[in-house]
């Protein structure tokens, strides 16, 4: 049918139907890229989205991923639907990698695991499934959280409150206020804990702490669950990053764990997770698999496998996966290196005798500043550099050669502004 | 100067930090979040599981009978011989999940699963619409493996989150797919376009969408259509009501019920609209049908939703099949489009799709994709990158688009080859009825009238697979198979009524 341009029917509505549709702000983390894109400054430094950058400040593909995709080329695979549930070899190297292939709760078959769109997919599916099967709990979210957990319970309809967590004054664990509101909450509550390199603080319970948590947890009979966006990454070690799970699993406890490998495997734009729920027993896992299954097929229908497949082939050999390691080890330790010399220069700079240490002592991707929302700003607007307003900082994107001018910049923010 | 404490320093135990005395704060949780919840009497799928049919039920025990009996069979080969395993340890409490049913299969991709425990070596599966060569293999389209390569070869492409709204040239390419190059619409930037997860995640955004930011919660979907849309648009919070549309007497479109129902529908009520190949029956309305139903939607200032997971598929002409949803844009008004490529571009597994709105302005449209984009991080953030590169890759390219279009009219060509041949085999047993409807209906699927006691008769004796409906995916017949299956609707009809 050409389009004529002149067509004789009426009745077409002039009105928009969206009229009265606002402007949505822009997401607090993802529009930092946007707006750091837009900036035509030569000094500027993108340290908001956590995304692991070289010490080139260049994204980069995993060796161990290039190999696994050329792989799965030459192997000529079909593009066939995954089952609602996901990839069958993703899925059991997924549970593996977290909770040990070993683990008693794998071989009794006490796992639900579903292949789920990173972490924000697989935290928005066990949500719905508190929302419908928990419809009188409420989560429990640290204070500070992951900005995005908020929305996800929010548009699943499931209840929040915060429990303490960050202690400005220490740049610490506040764990004595985190006690007390988990324990304080009504019993049955789902307490969401990072697994690991807390975001956005970067500050992580120690494992006596974690054993007090597990007590106050089992004690109140809530549920626990484990949003694990760093297995690997944190430390270096895989079995390291797990052991908080780990710890609550052992004890017998049922646990909710959400799962991502865009950042440990680098498989961002892949969408790449998976939603655990360990439970008492095999059949209960089998019923909670298959009610899971029935929230994800009207929200997508099945997963994608490309991301799968490519996890699927690393851990499923020997030489790629212990490949793995060692590239996960080496993006861990230049974190590491930069956190040091990040430390160092603003201990050098600093003349105000403020302690620096938590730039140390914080673990992961992030480092939580202590910046507060004008002292972020002046960041952005005299230095150019880009942040998430709450103060948190990306290492993953800064450089050895980028930590003086950046020292300069937090200690011009924190001591001149507000 | 006190020695600097060094990076190493993470692993062995921290510096604990003075806990600074709580007196001053109360021990409640600061801030408490409660949307009232609605009282939820019923859960959302109940009100579908109330509205199948009893054949779901039988068919769901007909499943469970071709299950192994022993469930979990591998976890306790496990067990039995691992003498190091704990018992389970002591649980604080029973599980909490001790409420919660099994849920049944997906009706469609059940039959899959279904039909993957079958042993028998005649075994034909017509249930899930996904292409099949005419040797019964899935198949990736040449010019698809082609841009895999390209992309994985390119050694400086990267794994970076993509917005959230997606990839912006596959974007840009899908909307100029459906609407034309030259659709005003897309000139007047009028046209919102987010990449989604196929058709389903294009769906569900769209729904979660205008239960937000819509004045009408009310969705009207064909009776029949695909089984998955009242729970995509309920579990969005919209409400699904149903408009007449397939004629089970003519094997038709039920085009006076359509009418009226859409005439009786509330104004401002959203209509979902299959573009072209309805699924579940192949029933498409005509042009002159499609303009009236244009001029009807438009009158009461209904919405359009269409859904387009055939373009191209149906007819072998991706301008032919996305004419019914031109017409719309043409008249200036708005809709909203998902769009899927799973089945022309045989990407199925790697869910690519795009929603777009058609808005009343170019400000619209802004505004529309920012509240996209709040539908969409909670979701999932962003969409997956590997589909829509490769997409994008074929679409820019005129030789790779124009091979591409070459092998979807080759697909198209053997389903309605596939359509030919059935009717003429039902022709030759001289089988009762009239079988036209196999060579009228459009696309992937048969409607072919058949009821859910022939439908398990079929499955029992001649171990054919399709839904309870009826439904037959053409694109799993082949030569071979067509005889079988036509002894097999033979048997059906005569033996049982």
């Amino acid at each position: 049918m050409q389009n004529t341009g002149h067509i004789t029917m009426a009745l077409a509505v002039d009105a928009s139907r969206f009229e009265g549709v606002p402007m949505a702000p822009p997401d607090p983390i993802l529009g930092v890229s946007e707006a750091f894109k837009a900036d035509t400054s030569d000094l500027k430094l993108n340290l908001g989205v956590g995304a692991y950058r070289t010490e080139e400040l260049q994204p980069a593909v995993l060796n161990v991923v290039k190999k696994a995709e050329k792989l799965m080329l030459e192997k000529g695979e079909n593009k066939e639907y995954l089952p609602i549930e996901g990839f069958a070899a993703f899925n059991k190297a997924t549970a593996d990698l977290l909770l040990g292939a070993d683990n008693p709760v794998i071989k009794q078959g006490r796992v639900a695991t579903l292949q789920s769109l990173s972490g924000t997919g697989s935290l928005r599916l066990a949500a719905a499934f508190i929302q419908r099967y928990f419809p009188d709990a409420k989560v429990l979210i640290s204070s500070p959280t992951w900005g995005n957990h908020k929305n996800i319970f929010n548009d699943a309809r499931v209840p929040w409150s915060e429990y303490r967590y960050y202690d400005p004054k220490t740049v610490g664990l506040d764990f004595e206020g985190m006690i007390a509101d988990i324990q304080a909450a009504p019993e049955g509550s789902f307490v969401l804990l990072h697994g690991c390199a807390h975001n956005p603080t970067g500050i992580d319970p120690t494992p006596e702490q974690w054993e007090k948590l597990a007590d106050v947890i089992e004690e109140k009979k809530h549920m626990p669950f484990f949003d694990v966006a760093y297995q690997g990454f944190a430390s270096g070690s895989l079995d390291e990053d797990a052991s908080s799970v780990r710890l609550f699993v052992k004890r017998g406890l049922e646990v909710f764990v959400a799962q991502s490998y865009s950042k440990n495997l680098g498989l961002y734009a892949e969408r790449i997770g998976a939603i655990n729920v360990i439970c008492s027993a095999p059949e209960v896992a089998d019923r909670v698999k298959s009610q899971l299954k029935r929230l994800a097929r009207p929200m997508y229908s099945n997963p994608p496998i490309h991301g799968a497949k490519i996890v699927a082939n690393v851990v499923g050999d020997p030489t790629m996966f212990g490949e793995w390691k060692e590239e996960m080890e080496q993006m861990a330790g230049r974190i590491k290196n930069v956190r040091q010399k990040l430390y160092d220069s603003l201990t050098e700079k600093d003349q105000s005798g403020k302690d620096w240490s938590f730039i140390l002592s914080q673990i992961g991707m992030f480092s939580f500043t202590g910046l507060n929302r004008p002292q972020s700003d002046n960041m952005t607007d005299k230095w150019h550099i880009y942040m998430t307003k709450d103060g948190r900082i990306s290492l993953a994107g800064l450089n050895l050669a980028k930590c003086e001018y950046l020292a300069d910049a937090i200690i011009d923010s924190f001591h001149n502004v507000n | 100067r006190t020695q600097r404490p060094h990076a190493g320093a993470l692993r062995s135990p921290r510096p604990r930090p003075s806990i600074p005395p709580t007196a001053a704060r109360g021990t409640h949780p600061r801030r408490s979040y409660g949307p009232a919840h609605p009282s939820r009497a019923a859960m959302p799928t109940a009100n579908v599981r109330a509205a199948q049919p009893s054949a779901d039920r039988r068919l769901s025990t007909l499943v469970r009978h071709l299950l192994p009996s022993s469930p979990r069979t591998s976890a306790a080969t496990a067990t039995s011989a691992d003498s190091s395993l704990q018992p389970f340890p002591t649980m604080a409490s029973p599980s909490v999940f001790a409420g919660i049913a099994q849920g049944p299969e997906d009706p469609i991709l059940g039959v899959t699963v279904a039909y993957n425990k079958d042993p028998s070596p005649v075994k034909v599966n017509l249930g899930v619409g996904a292409y099949r060569t005419e040797e019964g293999k899935p198949m990736v389209l040449n010019v698809v493996r082609r841009a895999e390569q390209m992309l994985i070869q390119n050694e400086s492409r990267v794994k970076e989150y993509l917005p959230i709204t997606g990839l912006a040239d596959f974007n840009k390419l899908s909307a100029k797919l459906i609407f034309g190059a030259d659709s005003p619409a897309i000139q007047e930037n009028r046209v919102a376009t987010v990449q989604c997860l196929s058709g389903t995640g294009s769906l569900r955004v769209g729904g979660e969408f205008l239960a937000r930011h819509y004045h009408e919660r009310t969705i009207y979907i064909p009776q029949p259509t695909w089984g998955n849309h009242p729970k995509v648009f309920t579990l969005a919070g919209l409400t699904a009501r149903s408009y007449r549309y397939y004629d089970p007497a003519t094997r038709g479109l039920d085009f006076q019920g359509l009418l009226e129902d859409l005439s009786s529908a509330p104004s401002g009520a959203i209509v979902l609209l299959h573009a072209c190949a309805h699924n579940p029956t192949g029933v498409d309305p005509t042009l002159e049908q499609w303009e009236q139903i244009r001029q009807l939607m438009r009158s009461k200032a209904l919405l359009p939703f269409f859904d387009s997971a055939y373009q191209g598929f149906a007819s072998g002409s991706l301008d032919k099949d996305a004419q019914s949803v031109r017409m719309f844009v043409a008249d200036g008004g708005e809709l909203l489009m998902a769009q899927s490529y799973a089945k022309n571009m045989g990407l199925y597994g790697e869910r690519v799709g795009a929603l777009s709105i058609v808005c009343g302005s170019a400000d619209i449209a802004v505004k529309v994709e920012s509240q996209l984009k709040l539908v969409i991080r909670p979701m999932y953030s962003n969409p997956p990158l590997h589909g829509a590169s490769i997409v994008a890759t074929i679409l820019k390219d005129s030789a790779m688009f124009d091979e591409w279009t070459l092998e979807l009219k080759a697909m198209a060509d053997r389903i309605i080859s596939m359509r030919e041949q059935l009717f003429n085999a039902l022709k030759i047993r001289e089988t009762p009825g009239d079988w036209s409807h196999i060579i009228k209906q459009i696309g992937m699927f048969t409607f072919t009238g058949l009821n859910s006691d022939q439908v398990a008769f079929m499955r029992q004796e001649y171990h054919i697979y399709m839904t309870s409906d009826g439904r037959i995916s053409m694109a799993g017949l082949s030569s071979r198979t067509v005889p079988h299956l036509a002894d097999a609707i033979h048997a059906a009809v005569t033996k049982l009524k």
